[in-house]
């Protein structure tokens, strides 16, 4: 048995090519693991190391002291260093190393017709899709798609994933959210049929074979070294990505040293729009939605008595004036509260509300979600199926998740955690639909801020460059 | 100085008045401690749980059932809560050994509260665990909390079998043989010590192999009343 492995050299290889693992990690037996280090197909490299200044951690980079502590190893009988930065994907110590694979490469096949997928691409996406192909067909080192929310950024990205498949080359898309991996998970299976595909995000690791395409949230990156011929970035601007040095990180190791990298976002951050000014990096702009219509523009709407009313846990004044007029009340509806406390606080003085107006018919049709809720899946699904009229929600729904035709409502749009970026793709999750392309989004505040401001000029300035 | 839970740093809010507390290392911030309930007002004499009665109906089933109790009591420090637990789930099972750090002046409280008095050569006892547990962790959280205590630690006991306790009923597991052997006899009263007491039994399996061998009491610690 162990000898019919030895010698199918490639099933290894698709295995453990472009990864670096803890020992736990490694699907195979102890014995086996022994034979691959003797063999010189194994190697290893110590999983933290430590010089006069600095001590590092060699799976997620971390150089902080902050985030290294001791312990008293029971399995070497020493005190010594771990890492709390990366402990969620698994502890890794100063007496442990890392493994990774010298063997000869993985093989990954090629495929005549990779894509499955009979939609068509509009002019705007298209430009955009073929810039993405050339980047990977030339090897291109990195390229920033800078495309608004509706764009279809996915869809853009497909003839450059069919043309790296039908090379043979191994694809990542990785995303901040593990919504969205799931989300994308079925989408892509459909577009490529006959292309292993395999989706990874915490604790829900696709246990299957190791696959050529794969999806995964940006954190899974940290068990993979010189993989990815193309790795796809998506919403480089979103929180953790942006804030948590070791993503980028891992990011950069995964992909192959002379792999393509494809930035996805729709609000870049400062330095990003630094180096695309400097032309540090080169760039495409997808400014039309891709049903061709405008991006909706944020109202603002002033409520003098905004903190008195949320403290007492009321809707804004404002709020049911707009609410009884909409233009559009079929539409669902999605709040945003800064808050989680505000999301526990509101649900029910709202419940009551919307009764008393009738503007639901009982009280199953409006819920609160937000990040800790066990049963967020469910609520976005309900939502979605549209078993829920009105749903209040944090920050966490701002983005990735797509939903045919609502009107957005920002309770406290001055709160910080509201910043540019939030605000323009919360703004972006109105008019998402050919049949409905146009949502109202009104921001309640107390007071303008720098950011609301931004987000209203940024939006009105992607419409000039889409040519409304 | 950053809290060992949120890492936010502790120094920002703070002015010099409460120089004294940065003095407590690895803690957490004032807003992450808000989340530990510490247990409070009546509580049974035996387990510590809350309770208005003198003694709790779990502790008044055990009297029942079996006549002699090896444990004299159990006392306990914090409420289970979902904080409790998010933060016990990360430093014993994700092996943030760090984190129990935090716990530290509570258990060295709760020891001066309630066992100062009992008589001076009192040792401490971490309930064990399996070979397969501690390489998977590679420490043992009673360990660490026998550590915070003012006297000596040792570790008599082992577990015999690993099968997963948390696998069978009450019934079970008050009725099956043993889990532990121990190392040597003791003539010193003993206080065993583990992060959880959930029903009592594992404590009371401990202790009755300590009190058959000739331990004259045996009292418990834990940081947690299930
Ligand atoms: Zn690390
Ligand atoms: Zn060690
Ligand atoms: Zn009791």
């Amino acid at each position: 048995m162990q000898q019919n492995i030895m010698e199918n050299f490639s099933e290894l290889a698709t295995v453990l090519d472009g990864k670096l693992l803890r020992i736990e990690e490694i699907p195979f037996k102890s014995t086996m693991i022994e034979l691959l280090l003797s063999k010189k197909l194994l190697d290893t490299k110590p999983a933290i190391t430590k010089t006069l200044l600095t001590t590092t951690c060699k799976r997620c980079g971390n150089k902080d002291n902050r985030y290294f502590a001791e312990i008293p190893c029971k399995k070497c009988s020493r005190t010594h260093l771990y890492c709390r930065k990366c402990i969620e994907m698994g502890r890794v110590m100063e007496c442990e190393s890392l493994y990774y694979w010298i063997g000869p490469p993985a093989i990954w096949p090629t495929h005549q017709n990779p894509s499955s997928w009979e939609g068509t691409l509009t002019t705007a996406q298209e430009k955009a899709a073929n810039r993405i192909k050339t980047a990977i067909i030339n090897q291109e080192k990195e390229i920033l798609v800078w495309a608004v929310c509706g764009a279809g950024k996915t869809e853009m990205l497909f003839p450059g994933i069919s043309k790296a498949l039908e090379r043979g080359m191994r694809v990542c898309l990785a995303t901040p959210r593990a919504d969205v991996v799931r989300e994308l998970k079925p989408r892509l299976l459909q577009a490529f049929e006959g292309v292993s595909i395999q989706a990874l995000y915490g604790g829900n690791e696709d246990k299957g074979k190791d696959a050529q395409f794969v999806i995964a949230t940006t954190h899974q990156l940290l068990r993979y070294q010189s993989a990815f011929d193309v790795m796809i970035v998506d919403e480089v601007d979103a929180f953790p990505f942006h804030a948590d040095p070791s993503l980028p990180f891992a990011q950069k190791r995964a992909a192959k040293q002379n792999g393509t990298t494809i930035y996805l976002t729709a609000t870049p951050r400062q330095n990003l729009k630094k180096a695309i000014n400097r032309k540090k990096l080169p760039h495409v702009f997808v400014p039309v939605r891709y049903h061709g219509h405008p991006l909706p523009i944020p109202t603002l709407k002033m409520c003098y008595s905004l903190q008195k009313d949320l403290a007492a846990s009321r809707a804004p004044s404002r709020f049911l004036p707009w609410l009884l007029k909409r233009t559009n009340p079929e539409r669902q509806l999605l709040i945003f509260v800064p808050t989680i406390d505000l999301v526990n606080r509101l649900k029910t003085p709202l419940l009551d509300l919307f009764i008393a107006h009738r503007l639901i018919n009982n009280e199953t049709e409006l819920d609160a979600v937000h990040a800790s809720d066990e049963k967020r899946e469910e609520k976005v699904m309900a939502f979605r199926q549209k078993k829920l009229k009105v749903i209040l929600t944090t920050t966490i729904l701002e983005r990735g998740v797509t939903f045919p035709s609502v009107d957005v409502a920002i309770f406290h749009a001055g709160h910080d955690v509201f910043d540019e970026a939030a605000l323009v793709q919360i703004a972006g999750r109105a008019g998402r639909n050919a049949n409905d392309p146009n949502g109202e989004v009104v921001f309640f505040h107390d007071g303008k801020t720098e950011a609301m401001l931004e987000a209203i000029y940024q939006i009105k300035q992607m419409n000039k460059r889409g040519g409304f | 100085m950053n809290c060992l839970w949120c890492m936010e740093d502790r120094n920002n809010n703070l002015g010099w008045s409460d120089f004294f507390i940065l003095n407590k290392q690895n803690g957490f911030c004032e807003s992450c401690l808000s989340g530990l309930q510490q247990l409070s007002g009546k509580r049974c004499s035996l387990c510590s749980r809350m309770t208005e009665f003198e003694q709790c109906s779990d502790c008044e089933w055990w009297r029942n059932q079996f006549k002699s109790d090896p444990l004299e009591y159990n006392y306990s420090v914090f409420q289970y809560n979902s904080f409790i637990q998010e933060i016990i789930a990360k430093w014993k099972y994700r092996g943030d050994y760090v984190l129990g750090e935090v716990f530290r002046p509570y258990v060295y409280a709760a020891f001066i509260e309630k066992f100062t008095t009992q008589k001076k050569n009192l040792i401490a006892v971490p309930i064990p665990l399996s070979e397969e547990r501690i390489t998977e962790r590679g420490f043992n959280q009673a360990e660490m909390l026998a550590g915070f205590l003012p006297i000596r630690q040792e570790l008599l006991l082992q577990r015999v079998d690993g099968e997963k306790q948390s696998k069978k009923s009450r019934k079970d597991r008050i009725t099956t043989k043993n889990p532990f052997s121990l190392e040597k006899m003791v003539k010193n009263p003993v206080l065993l010590v583990d992060d959880i007491y959930t029903t009592g039994t594992t404590l009371r399996h401990a202790a009755r192999l300590l009190i058959e061998s000739g331990c004259p009491e045996v009292y418990a610690l834990t940081l947690i009343r299930g």
